[in-house]
């Protein structure tokens, strides 16, 4: 017996130690290079000293959930691309949560990596990014964030993709049959409320007559219970679901009815049920922050308009043969919509207010 | 109205299933004498590893099985804690807890990292025997699990923990473990059999969700779905028939909150509210049921032989 206790208490030390262990590497690992090779590229003042090819800036992901939740997925996927294309190097710490650990990851993460940039999402941890932001003006901070931007290097950005979820909405207006669409959402919090209310707009837009029905699970992650609140619309009469969380759209395949995916491109979710849906592409972004970091020209700013239609920011999912189910003269009026707010004559509108059911 | 209340059932059964299962599993744990909070993660691991192995075999009962097996494990390993080295009931199982869902994100970012949809798999189809007859077709289009966990794990979890020597030792060595090791009874492996069966319970329960409900695996599927579950094994006196009972009112209260929500009600409340409502029952129930709650006399406290 006291042997498994001795044993046991060995393994936690062991595990313990190994937990310990790369934190105590890291100021090694981080030992500053010469400056020499990072004014041979464009990087200025915030060219950031590194342990490989220093000709790249370090652009760090820090990232409040887990990377596989779909709106930090979207930034995650976007740095990995670029880093991918040889544009940056990229290095990310997720689940942070919001507890109180941003601020010490993040200073953590300023004075060891020394990254040119650090991306993330500030939702929940505004005042915790933001003080750091301040006392590290040498680094681009450039975060998710329901506030505003401040001089001199706190930037922020958002997931403004009301456009697509506009004409999504037209669509679910032209194809329901019923005449009620239900849409399932995580929490009422703005960037929520702009895309749904930008749905029911779009519906309302072709169909004036439909009803809309909004759920919300008061959860991120909660597929079990998306589901069970698509069904129930469902036995409310809903043909037609608008799925903000994953697990609506199972709902759908269950009960042989059309679909709206949100974020991304949801179609692999069910080929014969998600028509298409609002898709958030943080690349143009990117690349606009990779170029003002590597000009010397950051500053701080909101980003809006690089997650917005016309800059390719926020874009209608691919239909994947789905465009079949839409009535011809629908699908032209959703075109045309479409080619008008990429040439900046159709505005959707912004309605942050907690959308209600009819 | 009565299309409602049909709809409203039928939910309530397919909500309940998980929760049920996982209760039933901790109500054998608790009669003999351990609170297993490891319930939450027990469910997790079997959430993620059945999906893990139906997607990787292509077989959905072997990813079931597999569920199955790996909650017999971490209760054993919950027994090896509080039965033979005699740790803190509280810290084991919430270091179980951890260690399950720290396990499954770590395999599951592995083999599914960097995706931005969560990979899925046809899940198992829903069984519908009286698919002519529309209203009870709405009430009986239910997973295969639901029909096993009602019909034949409730009853049979009843009639093993009263009506058999085995579920007479369990309840023995969960009350005075002293007595029953006196009379012959071997306190330590009764204890691990109790556990071995209640851990096997909550990974099908959680396997239910990612295999049948879902078809999928994300972060959040259990949800604090365990959590409630040791509140029912209260409300439900450590009975599994009543236990039953409990998990049906926290079912229906679920189902009933989607409902209310989608009426559209012009009321001067807000939405969460609905959403607070299972919790609310559930909450009134335990007060009600609590009362009269007779714990087993010998839960959380290791066995030492003198």
């Amino acid at each position: 017996m006291k042997y498994v206790k001795l044993f046991l208490i060995t393994i936690l030390v062991i595990a313990f130690a190994a937990q310990c262990a790369p934190a105590a590497e890291t100021p090694a690992a981080v030992a500053p290079t010469a400056e020499a090779p990072a004014a041979a590229a464009p990087t200025a003042e915030v060219a950031a000293p590194a342990e490989t090819e220093p000709e790249l800036p370090l652009f760090y992901g820090a990232y409040a959930t887990p990377i596989e939740e779909p709106w930090d997925g979207v930034i995650h996927a976007a740095l990995q691309q670029a880093a991918t294309d040889g544009k940056i190097r990229y290095e990310f710490t997720d689940d942070i949560g919001y507890a109180g650990d941003m601020e010490r990851i993040l200073r953590e993460i300023a004075e060891n990596q020394k990254p040119a940039a650090i991306l993330g999402d500030a939702f929940g941890n505004e005042e915790a990014v933001r003080r750091v932001a301040v006392d590290y003006p040498e680094i681009a901070f450039a975060f998710g964030s329901g506030l505003g931007p401040a001089e001199p290097n706190m930037a922020v950005f958002d997931n403004w993709i009301h456009e697509p979820a506009y004409l999504s909405g037209m669509i679910a207006g032209g194809v329901t049959q019923s005449g009620v669409i239900g849409v399932v959402g995580g929490y009422p919090v703005p960037e929520v409320n702009r895309i749904v209310n930008a749905f029911i707009d779009g519906a309302k837009a072709v169909n004036p007559e439909a009803k809309v029905i909004v759920t919300f699970i008061n959860s991120w992650f909660d597929p079990a219970a998306a589901k069970e609140a698509a069904l129930a619309q469902v036995d409310a009469g809903a043909d037609v679901l608008f799925a903000e969380r994953f697990g609506v759209i199972d709902a759908a395949v269950e009960k042989g009815l059309l679909a709206f995916g949100n974020m991304s491109d949801q179609n692999a979710l069910g080929p014969e049920t998600v028509i298409t849906g609002p898709v958030w592409n943080m690349g143009p972004t990117v690349d606009y922050l990779i170029a003002q970091v590597n000009a010397g020209t950051f500053t701080g700013m909101d980003l809006k308009d690089f997650s917005m239609v016309g800059k390719g920011g926020s874009y209608l999912a691919d239909f994947h043969g789905m465009d079949a189910k839409i009535p011809a003269e629908l699908l032209a009026k959703v075109k045309e919509t479409e080619q008008q707010i990429k040439d900046g004559l159709f505005r959707v509108d912004i309605k942050e207010e907690p959308p209600v059911s009819d | 109205m009565e299309i409602f209340i049909i709809n409203l059932i039928g939910a309530t059964l397919r909500v309940s299933t998980p929760i049920l299962l996982a209760a039933i599993g901790e109500t054998y744990a608790e009669r003999a004498g351990i609170l297993n909070l490891g319930i939450e993660g027990t469910m997790f691991f079997g959430a993620f590893i059945g999906f893990f192995v139906a997607d990787k075999s292509g077989s959905l009962w072997l990813g079931f099985l597999i569920a199955v097996l790996s909650g017999v494990i971490f209760g054993l390993l919950m027994a090896l804690l509080t039965v033979t080295l005699g740790v803190n009931q509280h810290v084991s199982g919430l270091g179980i807890t951890m260690l399950c869902t720290g396990l499954s994100l770590f395999a599951f970012r592995l083999n599914y990292g960097g995706r931005s949809i969560p990979p899925s798999i046809e899940s198992f189809q829903q069984l519908a025997p009286f698919k002519n007859i529309p209203w009870l077709n709405t009430l009986t289009e239910q997973y295969l699990f639901t029909y096993i966990a009602f019909l034949v794990i409730v009853p049979l979890a009843w009639w093993l923990l009263y009506r058999t020597s085995f579920g007479l030792k369990i309840r023995s060595v969960g009350e005075n473990p002293e007595a029953a090791d006196a009379a012959g009874v071997n306190v330590f492996a009764v204890r691990y059999a109790a556990l071995a069966i209640g851990g096997g319970l909550m990974a099908a329960g959680g396997a239910f969700l990612s295999l049948a409900q879902l078809g999928a695996f994300t972060h959040g599927i259990i949800a604090g779905r365990g959590w409630v579950a040791i509140a029912i094994v209260i409300f439900g006196n450590w009975n599994p028939v009543r236990a039953m009972w409990g998990a049906l009112i926290f079912g229906g209260a679920s189902a009933l909150q989607l409902r209310l929500q989608t009426m559209g009600l012009q009321l001067p409340i807000p939405y969460e509210t609905f959403l607070a409502l299972p919790y609310i029952v559930t909450i009134i129930a335990l007060v009600l049921a609590g009362r009269n709650a007779s714990y087993p006399a010998a839960l959380l406290k290791p066995y030492r032989r003198e």
